[in-house]
């Protein structure tokens, strides 16, 4: 009897995607709304600790929509309305006892287009420090600031050049300083919406080689557009069609042999 | 193919032209009324002054300055020059082409410098407006005596005034450093700026932040429904509400309702203010909604409240849009008269306002009192405040370009 519980149990979890090994994020039925619009259809999906999860899918499909309900990003959209549960750490991030300003606090974000602050690099790094109050002596936050350049891959570039502002650098290395940026408020996840969509192939070698760097410190979950990418940087990939979370997997078992027909697909560019 | 581009480029050219001209046209028509201003306005910056010779020997220190009968001082002097006038009337009218400021010009100076009683001086009066108009050519000589302000007596009397030499033409101090006054000679606009800059900082005083934190809250706090839409609408419609109607609801509610006094500047700024707004809430909205929504994401990815994101982020980078909407609609304020004269800042007068609620008068009301003054020498009066306002106006846009530059964000 025990055993055949164990064992729908086990169907169950196949069936919604949801893995054995130790998760950080935990959604469950996640639907987004816009308006009377439904974006998202109830979303299963793991995403496990210190490794990096691609979220790949034609234009449209719910990605981004999807990452932005991990930082609650949507709640700024006034007509966008989020149902079912987002667990990290075991805690229901949409409860509302929830802060949200301390949420965000421990997730960073990369978005699509490089967008430092028209400030100097210095103050984008140490923005986010500053902000929450933790380091109040000027030379901690100095180390902060190189240390998190340095992570990004940015220190050897702008370390004479700090005092200049963000939106002078190249937008490669405006990409890098909001990586640096947003991994130095310490999260533990880090966010990235399509980081390189915006970026020539140079730049983007380099900041798929940071990613890589960053995983064995961050949870990382990057939306992309190129099949290619998400190979290269993801250790699994989750596939999205049309608002569902079609297939979610291994990023060799995505990319060799995937489940389903319309995942095959879309990775061997049949469509999307 | 090559018609067709023919025909393109002539349009282009034509376009280029067309608006070369309209440049042009625009420029010189500028050109014509400062060039008429500053010429109307040459007779207003000097005047016709006499140095008369004043005998204090017979008057004591021991006598009160109100005792003291500066008038007739003043009298006797002119008179020795014309020792042939004897008739009251004609000398009345011999002492009507000096100003009837000086007796109590000389007076102040008196008060001043008590050192100069029982001695004989030197002292500088001025010539009446009429008087100073005819030195200055502005009387025609070959008009019969009935068409002009002066008879061939006084047109005599003047000359032989001029003759001895006395005669000089100064740089009128009173124009740049006095209120208003019934004779022209003594008018100055200088009561009339400083009651301008009173009200005016009254304005941006109240509507600098009530107009900023509106924009910002009806932006990123308010909830967008049916009520904001409405007050929206009422907001853009109030922009295009003409200047009087808010003088009336001035009138109406801080005058009447209120019971605050007419003719102060503070009643000025608040009905300033209400014209003000509606220009800041809006440049202040528009300002704030076209900095990158980028920004405002990262702001809140970081972990910015929405207050942090309007003030560190969305606030700095509007600033140079605020300021110069905030700056249009002060000059705009600056140059207004319409809704001052119904809250009784027509009002006449003399004294230099020093506080927010001493009566007052503003520069474009005083420029409509002396265009409304029949005497000739108002003319220029009229020119030369008309001009200072301008110049006036020129700073504070020189200010919002300024400003805008300092605080321009590069993205």
């Amino acid at each position: 009897m025990k055993l055949n519980g164990d064992l729908i149990m086990d169907e169950q979890k196949k069936q919604n995607n949801i893995r054995n090994k130790k998760s950080l994020i935990e959604c469950r039925g996640v639907d987004v709304f816009y308006g009377d619009k439904q974006a998202l259809f109830g979303i299963n999906l793991d995403i496990g600790e210190k490794e990096v999860t691609s979220l790949i899918g034609p234009s449209g499909c719910g990605k981004s929509t999807f990452l932005r309900c991990i930082n609650r990003m949507n709640d700024v959209i006034e007509i966008c309305k989020v149902a079912g549960t987002i667990k990290i750490d075991n805690e229901d991030i949409y409860h509302p006892d929830v802060d949200v300003v301390e949420l965000r606090s421990r997730i960073g974000m990369v978005f699509q287009k490089p967008n430092p602050f028209p400030k100097s690099v210095y103050d984008n790094v140490a923005y986010g420090p500053k902000l929450h109050g933790r380091i109040l002596h000027k030379d901690d936050l100095d180390a902060k600031v190189e240390k998190s350049l340095e992570r990004a891959g940015l220190w050897s570039e702008v370390k004479d050049r700090l005092g200049e502002p963000g939106t002078s650098l190249s937008g490669g290395q405006q990409q890098r300083l909001c990586i640096a940026r947003a991994i130095a408020i310490d999260p533990s996840i880090i966010l990235m919406d399509e980081p390189c969509s915006a970026l020539d192939p140079i730049a983007t070698a380099k900041i798929e080689e940071l990613i890589d760097e960053l995983k064995d410190n961050f949870t990382i979950t990057i939306v992309t557009h190129s099949m290619q990418q998400a190979a290269r940087v993801s250790q699994r990939t989750a596939f999205f069609h049309l608002g569902k979370l079609i297939e979610v997997g291994d990023t060799e078992k995505i990319f060799r042999s995937p489940d389903h027909e319309q995942t095959e697909a879309y990775v061997t560019g049949r469509y999307g | 193919m090559s018609k067709n581009l023919s025909i393109r480029h002539r349009a282009e050219k034509r376009f280029i032209a067309y608006g070369f001209i309209s440049l042009i046209l625009a420029a010189t028509m500028l050109a014509t009324i400062i060039g008429s201003m500053i010429y109307r306005s040459i007779p207003a910056y000097t005047n016709y002054s006499i140095d008369l010779e004043i005998n204090m020997t017979e008057i004591s220190a021991e006598d009160e300055f109100e005792d003291i009968n500066f008038r007739g001082i003043i009298r006797s002097s002119l008179f020795s020059f014309f020792p042939e006038v004897e008739s009251r009337s004609d000398k009345r009218k011999l002492f009507k082409l000096i100003s009837s400021s000086a007796s109590y010009t000389l007076r102040d100076f008196i008060i001043e410098n008590p050192s100069y009683i029982n001695k004989k001086f030197y002292f500088n009066v001025l010539f009446t407006d009429d008087s100073d108009i005819f030195y200055k050519g502005y009387v025609d000589t070959s008009l019969s005596e009935s068409e002009r302000r002066l008879d061939d007596q006084e047109v005599a009397w003047l000359n032989e005034l001029k003759n001895t030499g006395r005669v000089k033409n100064k740089i009128s101090k009173n124009l740049f450093l006095n209120g208003d006054s019934r004779e022209p000679e003594v008018a100055g606009f200088w009561g009339a700026t400083i009651g301008s800059l009173i009200t005016i900082s009254v304005t941006l005083l109240l509507s600098f932040p009530i107009g900023v934190l509106t924009a910002i809250y009806l932006e990123n706090f308010a909830v967008k429904n049916r009520i904001t839409d409405f007050i929206e609408v009422n907001i853009n419609n109030l922009a295009a509400v003409p200047s009087i109607i808010f003088g009336l609801l001035g009138l109406a509610v801080f005058i009447n309702f209120f019971g605050m006094p007419r003719s102060i500047p503070l009643v000025g700024g608040l009905v300033l203010s209400l014209m003000t707004l509606p220009t800041i809430i809006i440049a202040t909205r528009s300002s704030l909604q076209s900095v990158p929504p980028s920004i405002r994401e990262a702001a809140l990815a970081m972990g910015a409240s929405e207050m942090q994101v309007v003030f560190q982020h969305l606030l700095p980078s509007a600033l140079p849009g605020i300021f110069t909407g905030t700056i249009i609609g002060l000059a705009r304020a600056f140059g207004e008269s319409a809704p001052l004269l119904l809250i009784g800042m027509v009002a006449f007068i003399v004294d230099i306002p020093s506080t927010f609620t001493d009566p007052a008068t503003a520069l474009p009301v005083q420029i409509y009192i002396w265009a409304d003054s029949p005497e000739r020498a108002f003319v220029a009066k009229t020119s030369a405040a008309t001009l200072i306002l301008i110049g006036l106006l020129i700073l504070i846009n020189l200010a919002a370009v300024l400003l805008r530059k300092r605080y321009e964000v590069k993205w």
